[in-house]
């Protein structure tokens, strides 16, 4: 089947629309859109960043999943407490498989459940001594910390605590930092505000209270916005390394505090997820003069592309390493190309993802000659969507903080061979009979990054579309036509 | 490394090989100031010893690794196990797309829930509009049948009131009278997720029944009512339906999400399927009797039961092991009349020779146990049934109520005189146990592993191996079908623990040349 135009895509957009009651269709229809042709370029763009319709059943999360689940919960050195009732930490406990070396309980903390289990008395009489308690507590039991955050959940806000003046009293007392954030679940949209706001206490509590502990070398890099999903900050440093640069720091997968101090001073910051770490590569780049560069390390085009860009920020040296290095893993591309591409060529897509996935991953599956014809963002900004479009055909549905009904709406009437988004979304799917592969957790699998990661990516995807599963979803008995629908 | 294409690599063994090694140790080395492998190795030994475990155990407010969750957890798999309900959380809208994670990740299945989203504004002026355009929403667009409506601890904290604020919104038109919309306050910072199962269910039966009693006699339907509770095993479900069906027992399952939790893969995606019918609920007063199947976990239920549908709601123990299913179906018997057939006889006949079977491979070995107050009364009575002995015995979310009445249960049985019953901690604390008192074996939820990681850090004699029963099971597959309760879920926990006993011995002696003298090929 080949893609929609942008008339019938927007067709399809005003059909699934019409379910919606008068007010919540008005809002949603804001949200979804077709991409128009050269010629005659979409008539309008997403509406993003917005309140989500309630009842409709949002796909989204919450300030406190954005900065505990998302930017603070990997950094692996400090101890964050999920301070509040004890659903939180539990739900967001070692679920995002950002990976980190260390000895857990030790000296590394990211898949622990620290939490202050907050009762009545709490709510009632305010949280606060229990805070200071608990800050105790952690310092007795686990010496080794560098630092304590305390992760704000719905009540802290509503009862009137005051975490900020604890946080302070302690971290003076201790000497080391215990940051106060305010990413209460009911502050912003959605996961967004969190990353902002955890990025807000990165800048007031890390950055600006440290100094750099080493002298800024030549080739010194950092990169952010990468959550070392199963992996995949690692499998992008080896590369960069390779070019002959310096990864000083890696933020927030698998980081320490001490990455973080020495941040600032490096020559360039590459910044992977936008969405998530923008906020405080704008504030190394105002204050300390630290360029940023937006890159994109998923499929050997997009890879080539950015080494070649993060090279041109440095000597003639590195930018003939990015060259080699280019040239040496172009046999082991082509080996995974010639491998997957002929089982994956003409293969439809379908997203719905986060931060940067959206945009980022289309060229890899371009790569293995498939096509992106619907994405959409949880908790994108009207910059995400405009970095977004360039990389979409006419045709290609967008969504934006999609209801449930209308994911399952569009994807049916769609039949892509392949849905990548989330576990709330993966059993849906697989029931309706389309591959599906999780798109926040790699399904369990990764790195995706980098060319080891893409490998992995063009071996994960074949497994999954042209696993036999998918041709036995109808009994036999029940075929119109004997066998012809049995697996490939 | 360099990918071959023909044997891609995955993280591991990924970043086992060399190169990685090398770029991982030099960011450890140059970047990370960090403290030194001796150092490390220090501080994780002191987190082994009896010092370390009486800090531990003066903690007074910090938690870490709980083993519970929070109320409205319980409330949404409570409405989920109804016909064409939809649940409803009014609140923040991070808590549902938790709550169906955590059901998604457990049962590997679709979780429909919805939140009304509310944010600042709502926290300022109250949750009301986005109740009325929550509700109307919801209805139009999933169209269910029943709307049961719970709480997140945001709405709890600025106390909405869900009766006003519904009824005020099929006032104003946005959701049809006739709609149903059974409701419960379930705050997050009371009790836990069992609690949230209970309060929900208490406020679907008080809505259903309480302004219905007039025309209801209980025994007039000739059924029997069956309240599971908090259950995270589908065939424990079923197992009581069969039991009832071979009794030739009317029965009421009262939220069975058997069939929403389990529907198959043929191109279609059911969001609604099975679940006890309303017209069952709105008829259970007629009942013979009402049993709570997990009696710590439904003590307000059970009080609403009593006091409105007039039933004894006589007390019972989880349907777990031997003897308390022998008491469950005795008593079914009793209320019904109806006499147990000689099918579960042979059943029960079946596990008791399964238990001759596997006994001395199990009789003294000591474990570690925790989860929800009645699985773990329930475990601990069948370990002591199969002649195992229960070690550290601990809830986190139970009551002082609870630890008595299980400190004398296993007072009265030989195999449990060295137990120590714990209420109220955590798996840090757990972890502290199965360092200085080590058991044989641990049974409990995934979040286990990472005591049996620890204790493997410290040396293969060490080791407490974690066998997987409990809620939630997120590392293994599809163990949730099974039934842990009934003479069929002793059977399956049997095998369970005899063949991890079993597995774990195959370990120790499977060294050629040393201890391969006992890895026996007949055990």
């Amino acid at each position: 089947m080949a893609s929609m135009t942008q008339q019938e895509a927007e067709a399809l957009i005003e059909e699934v629309l019409e379910v919606y009651p008068e007010v919540a269709r008005s809002e949603r229809a804001k949200h979804l859109s077709a991409v128009g042709s050269e010629e005659q370029p979409s008539s309008k763009c997403v509406t993003s960043n917005r309140k989500a319709v309630p009842g409709v059943m949002t796909q989204r999360g919450c300030a406190y999943a954005g900065s505990k689940g998302v930017v603070w919960g990997p950094v692996k050195d400090l101890v964050h407490i999920s301070h509040g009732p004890i659903g939180c930490g539990q739900f967001s406990r070692a679920g995002r498989r950002n990976y980190y070396t260390g000895h857990t309980g030790v000296d590394s903390f990211t898949t622990i459940n620290f939490t202050s289990d907050f009762q009545e008395k709490d709510i009632v009489f305010g949280g606060d001594p229990k805070l200071d308690k608990i800050l105790d507590e952690i310092e007795m039991l686990f010496p080794l910390n560098n630092g304590i955050t305390v992760q704000s959940e719905c009540p802290v806000g509503l009862i009137g605590d005051d975490i900020d003046s604890v946080a302070k009293q302690k971290s003076e007392q201790l000497g080391k930092p215990v940051v106060p954030v305010r990413c209460e679940g009911f502050r912003g949209v959605s996961q967004s505000l969190g990353h902002h706001i955890a990025n807000d206490t990165i800048r007031d509590h890390v950055l600006s209270q440290r100094e750099p502990r080493r002298e800024a070398g030549p080739y010194d890099v950092a990169i952010l916005g990468d959550y070392n999903i199963g992996g995949d900050c690692w499998a992008s440093r080896i590369l960069l390394e390779e070019m002959g640069l310096n990864v000083v720091a890696q933020w927030p997968g698998d980081c320490t505090v001490a990455e973080m101090e020495n941040t600032p001073a490096v020559q360039l910051n590459l910044l992977h997820c936008y969405r998530s770490m923008n906020y405080i590569s704008e504030y190394m780049k105002s204050t300390h003069g630290t360029p940023y560069l937006e890159y994109n390390f998923f499929g050997p085009t997009k890879i080539a592309k950015s080494l070649r860009e993060i090279a041109s920020y440095f000597d003639e040296g590195i930018q003939d390493n990015a060259e080699r290095l280019i040239a040496r893993y172009q046999p082991e591309v082509d080996a995974v190309l010639a491998k997957y591409r002929p089982r994956l060529e003409g293969k439809r897509v379908m997203l719905y993802v986060g931060g940067l996935r959206p945009r980022h991953v289309i060229g890899a599956y371009e790569d293995l000659g498939m096509e992106v014809i619907g994405t959409g963002y949880e908790f994108a900004h009207d910059d995400d969507y405009q970095r977004t479009y360039p990389e979409l055909k006419e045709g290609t549905l967008i969504y934006d903080d999609a209801s449930a009904y209308e994911l399952e709406r569009f994807i049916e009437r769609l039949q892509p061979d392949l849905v990548g988004a989330g576990i709330k979304e993966k059993y849906v799917f697989q029931k309706m009979g389309l591959p599906f592969r999780q798109m926040h957790s790699w399904d369990y699998s990764g790195p995706y990054h980098g060319y080891d990661g893409f490998a992995i990516f063009a071996r994960d995807m074949d497994m999954t579309i042209n696993n036999p599963v998918w041709g036995r979803m109808t009994p036999p008995w029940k075929r119109a036509e004997p066998s012809a629908s049995a697996a490939a | 490394m360099s990918q071959d294409a023909e044997a891609v690599k995955p993280c591991y063994p990924l970043f086992q090989d060399n190169d990685y090694q090398q770029v991982l140790a030099r960011k450890r080395q140059e970047f990370e100031a960090g403290v030194d492998q001796e150092r490390i190795d220090e501080v994780f030994r002191w987190t082994t010893t009896e010092e370390y475990q009486e800090l531990n155990f003066s903690r007074e407010s910090l938690t870490i690794d709980p083993s519970k969750v929070c109320q409205p957890l319980g409330a949404v798999l409570c409405s989920l196990g109804f016909e064409r309900t939809l649940p409803y959380v009014h609140g923040s809208q991070g808590c549902v797309a938790y709550f169906r994670t955590y059901l998604n990740r457990h049962f590997k299945e679709p979780v429909a829930c919805v939140s009304d989203s509310m944010t600042e504004d709502a926290a300022v002026f109250g949750g009301h509009n986005n109740m009325n355009e929550g509700l109307q929403n919801a209805y139009q667009v999933y169209q269910p049948d029943v709307i049961a409506v719970s709480t997140t601890c945001m709405a709890e904290v600025i106390g909405d009131d869900l009766n006003a604020f519904i009824d005020n919104a099929k006032d104003g038109g946005y959701l049809p009278r006739e709609v149903p919309t059974p409701f419960a306050h379930t705050p997050s910072f009371v009790g836990s997720h069992i609690q949230g199962w209970d309060n929900m269910f208490e406020g679907t039966a008080r809505y259903f029944t309480i302004n219905e009693m007039a025309d209801k006699e209980p025994g007039s339907n000739g059924k029997i009512n069956l309240v599971p509770g908090f259950e995270g095993y589908l065939g424990s479900y079923r197992w009581v339906k069969r039991a009832m069906e071979e009794m030739g027992v009317g029965y009421n399952l009262l939220s069975d999400p058997t069939e929403v939790l389990d529907t198959p893969a043929d191109g279609e995606y059911r969001m609604y399927a099975g679940g006890t019918p309303i017209e069952d609920l709105r008829d259970a007063p007629n009942s013979i009797d009402t049993l709570m199947l997990q009696p710590w976990a439904l003590t307000k239920s059970r009080k609403t039961v009593k006091q409105t549908w007039k039933h004894d709601a006589p007390e019972i123990q989880v349907p777990m092991g031997l003897e308390w299913t022998d008491e469950f179906l005795m008593k079914v018997s009793e209320l019904t009349g109806q006499p147990i057939p000689e099918s579960l006889a042979k059943e029960r006949g079946r596990l008791v020779d399964m238990i001759t079977d596997s006994h001395q491979w199990l009789h003294g070995r000591s474990f570690a146990l925790w989860g929800d107050p009645d699985f773990v009364m329930g475990m601990t009575k069948f370990l002591t049934e199969i002649g195992a002995e229960p070690k550290h015995v601990l809830c986190h979310n139970a009551n002082k109520r609870w630890g008595k009445a299980m400190r004398s249960m296993l007072e009265e049985t030989p195999q449990g005189q060295e137990a120590q019953v714990y209420v109220g901690k955590d798996l840090w604390h757990m972890r502290s146990l199965c360092f200085t008192d080590k058991p044989d074996l641990m049974i409990g939820n995934s979040y286990g592993k990472f005591i049996e990681r620890d204790t493997r850090y410290l040396g293969e004699a060490h080791e407490v191996p974690l066998i997987r029963i409990g809620f939630p099971i997120f590392d293994r597959h599809h163990l949730h079908r099974n039934s842990i309760w009934g003479y069929e879920g002793a059977m399956y926990i049997l095998t369970t623990l005899v063949n991890a006993v079993l597995e774990r011995l195959d370990e120790e002696t499977g060294h050629l040349g040393s201890t391969d003298y006992n890895f026996d090929l007949v055990r």
